[in-house]
């Protein structure tokens, strides 16, 4: 009965905390009309993608966020660096083919987004046949310390959070 | 409320985050400038997009919640969709460039399941195992 009502309650709390962001009021009014947006776009969503992601571990959502943060910091004073020192840097740049355990559509774009939004790396093309991506490092002398943490946290929580 | 009557720790702390952010993004182009090629360039606008745009909102945030003496948060949805959507504006130039090259190269194979190692001259792929 909720899932025919709310086939997204995720996205429907989402959209509604938008709402009310964005009109900088949470008074009744606006929350109802919040409310009947975030409805006609849960059930549009419905329309579009039938195949629901499952997040089974929002306490690892929380962790995982965290994580890309600190990686973030770290990586921009990286990336700062590098284009500071310019053409006298040592450090070369390379692309990178890295096999994956990861399945879940949900977490491979989640994945591909913290890869790419985090300096310094990019995450070009997956390559279905044997899951595994293409990935460019601006500084491929790191790398063996990058996929480490791209195996060993992101991947790792992804598949406990999506898998 | 005019500037000399804001309290000090708030001009400083505002004008700390709104120049942190304006340097990062600074660099970011700066980057995109200097870099050698295509694929390094994609690094550079990323810290724009990250770090500097989210200095630069903590300053807005910081900023009118005390100027406006109530909580303002909006900002947050500001961070959200930029980091959202920069990702993916940058795959699609990525693969854009990826194509290309594929494309050129002598023996094109426009498979994207095709190993690119043998199929682009001056690409070399690290494989990991």
């Amino acid at each position: 009965m909720i899932k025919r009502l709310l086939p997204y309650p995720l996205l429907f709390v989402g959209l509604v905390l938008m709402w009310v962001l964005l009109q900088q009021s949470a008074g009744i009014g606006q929350l109802l009309l919040g409310a009947a947006v975030a409805f006609g776009a849960t059930h549009a969503m419905a329309a579009l993608v039938p195949e629901q992601p499952k997040v089974r571990r929002l306490d690892k959502v929380l962790l995982l966020m965290w994580l890309v943060l600190v990686d973030v910091v770290r990586s921009n004073i990286a990336v700062t660096a590098i284009i500071i020192l310019g053409h006298r840097r040592p450090e070369q740049s390379g692309f990178l083919r890295l096999p994956l355990d990861l399945r879940d559509k949900t977490g491979l774009a989640v994945l591909a987004c913290i890869v790419t939004a985090t300096p310094g790396s990019a995450w070009l093309e997956h390559r279905a046949a044997d899951n595994s991506v293409l990935i460019h490092l601006l500084d491929l002398k790191s790398d063996q310390e990058w996929i480490t943490t791209f195996k060993d946290r992101y991947e790792t929580l992804l598949l406990e959070i999506f898998q | 409320m005019s500037l000399s009557e804001l309290p000090l720790w708030l001009v400083l702390a505002v004008g700390i985050f709104a120049i942190l952010g304006a340097m990062l993004t600074l660099v970011g182009t700066i980057g995109l400038v200097r870099l050698n090629n295509f694929y390094e360039r994609v690094h550079a606008p990323t810290l724009g997009t990250s770090l500097g745009s989210g200095f630069i909102l903590l300053a807005s945030i910081l900023y009118f919640s005390v100027t406006a003496q109530r909580p303002s948060v909006h900002e947050v949805l500001i961070f959200i969709f930029v980091s959202l959507t920069t990702p993916v504006t940058l795959m699609l130039l990525a693969r854009a460039a990826l194509y290309r090259d594929r494309m050129e190269s002598p023996n094109a194979r426009l498979d994207p399941d095709a190993d690119i190692k043998s199929e682009i001259p001056g690409i070399e792929i690290r494989e990991i195992r």
